[in-house]
């Protein structure tokens, strides 16, 4: 999947809004970020304890009950801060110049090899993958939707390379192998 | 049935529909150069490829629209390229149903009658015809559009009163040229979703031309078509796996 959140950023947004137990949290987690990978519980308690030795978090006192989750979180100055921060910061544009696609393909041609069939092989991944999320997303919530949508969108721009390379296989043959 | 009598015995068969080895020219302009595509009942394929390798010009083909040049097209395990035209209208009328890229709907008319319209020329009852065309209307999310001319519509609302359209006759087969090829991604995914939730509740089969893999994803199979000829993406698959 290519929507990877931070997990101590989240954490911080999700306290944001209020004060939390860390079983509330991961709650919030899983319902919204964490749907094809749980948060464990080990890991909500091991980073609020980050934050809070680095004063981004306050743990409020223990309150009377049976369990060990009993304290709330809170956020701090610092950690409102470091949260608006990095939620005014655009994330890196992903797609780079060189994929890992096109380095496939290159070597095939310049190695003679069958790059169409490649490409056909990988247009088949491509759209194997694409049938399960729209499968998700026909029968899932909008947030499974909206998320099954990022996958399409960024799979679909693949395929889209994998046509237009595919019809300049022949001219980028030639090239590949006199230069 | 009488449409079918002329044709070719009956042979064992375990697909609904079937292109074998298809030719067909356009004059000296090659369209199909031998392909070959079996679809079965209930499946729904997604025909995808380059502008002019010939996606079109198959599907017409596999629809009865006009035979190949060489090659044969079975359907039911009959040659369907082997019947004369009148019966492959027949065919056409009674066991297909058909989408295109603009509707093509007729405009002065209303919804009602646009769907009723095939019904209509099939000579059932006027009463009838109505009442089914009405009975699709809300399963199209187009409920309290019946009254309005297509003109009228939006390009989303009108590929739903195609789809109704198609699907009235309860064919066995729904032929889709590019059904949201004029739409926006939205209205787009609505008339999918439809055609595909509708085509599995019915155990309709479909066909679907579309250059979108966002739209050939709702298929169960896709397969490529180039230079008129088909490449089947799960046998490329099959083949890769060491
Ligand atoms: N009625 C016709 N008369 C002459 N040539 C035709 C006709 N129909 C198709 N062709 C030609 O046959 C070839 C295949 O056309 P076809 O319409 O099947 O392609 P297509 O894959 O559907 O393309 P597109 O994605 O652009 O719709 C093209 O070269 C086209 O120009
Ligand atoms: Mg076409």
């Amino acid at each position: 999947m290519v929507l990877v959140v931070t997990v101590p950023l989240t954490l911080l947004g999700l306290l944001e809004r209020e004060p939390s137990h860390g079983y509330e949290l991961k709650r919030a987690y899983d319902s919204y970020f964490g749907r094809d990978k749980p948060l464990p519980f080990g890991q909500v308690y091991a980073t609020l304890a980050r934050l809070a030795r680095d004063g981004k978090v306050t743990e409020g006192e223990a309150e009377p009950g049976a369990g060990p989750d009993r304290k709330r979180y809170a956020i701090t100055e610092l950690g409102a801060r470091e949260f608006d921060s990095w939620l005014a910061t655009p994330i890196e544009p992903e797609p780079r110049l060189q994929s890992l696609l096109f380095a496939k393909v290159v070597l095939a041609l310049m190695l003679g090899r069958p790059a169409e069939t490649y490409l056909d092989t990988q247009r088949a991944a491509h759209l194997r993958r694409m049938r399960e999320l729209t499968e998700i997303k026909r029968n899932g919530s909008l947030v499974d939707a909206l998320l099954a949508d990022h996958g399409l969108f960024h799979l679909d721009a693949d395929i889209r390379w994998i046509d237009v390379t595919a019809a300049r296989l022949r001219t980028l043959a030639e090239m590949v192998r006199t230069t | 049935m009488t449409y079918l009598t002329n044709a070719a015995a009956p042979r064992a068969h375990s697909y609904l529909i079937e292109a074998r080895d298809a030719h067909k020219s356009f004059g000296q302009t090659p369209a199909l150069a031998g392909a070959t595509l079996t679809v079965s009942g209930g499946e729904i394929m997604a025909i995808m490829g380059p502008s002019g390798s010939g996606k079109s010009t198959l599907l017409h083909c596999m629809a009865g629209i006009f035979p190949p040049d060489a090659g044969e097209i079975w359907f039911r395990g009959r040659r369907l390229d082997a019947l004369d035209d009148a019966e492959r209208t027949e065919l056409r009328r009674t066991a297909f149903g058909f989408v295109f890229q603009f509707g093509q709907l007729v405009p002065e008319l209303t919804v009602a009658d646009n769907i009723a319209l095939p019904l209509l020329l099939s000579k059932a009852g006027r009463k009838a015809a109505y009442a089914a065309a009405n009975d699709w209307l809300p399963r199209l999310g187009i409920g309290g559009l019946g009254r309005r001319r297509t003109g009228e519509l939006s390009g989303g609302q009108a590929q739903r009163v195609a789809l109704a359209r198609a699907l009235v006759g309860r064919p066995e087969i729904v032929f889709a040229d590019e059904p949201t090829g004029s739409l926006d991604t939205l209205a787009g995914e609505m008339v999918m979703d439809l055609l595909v939730g509708i085509a599995r509740e019915e155990g309709a089969t479909v066909i679907l031309v579309t250059h979108d893999s966002r739209v050939a994803a709702y298929a169960d199979r896709q397969v490529l078509v180039r230079d008129g000829r088909v490449t089947d993406l799960a046998e490329v698959t099959a083949r890769a796996t060491p």
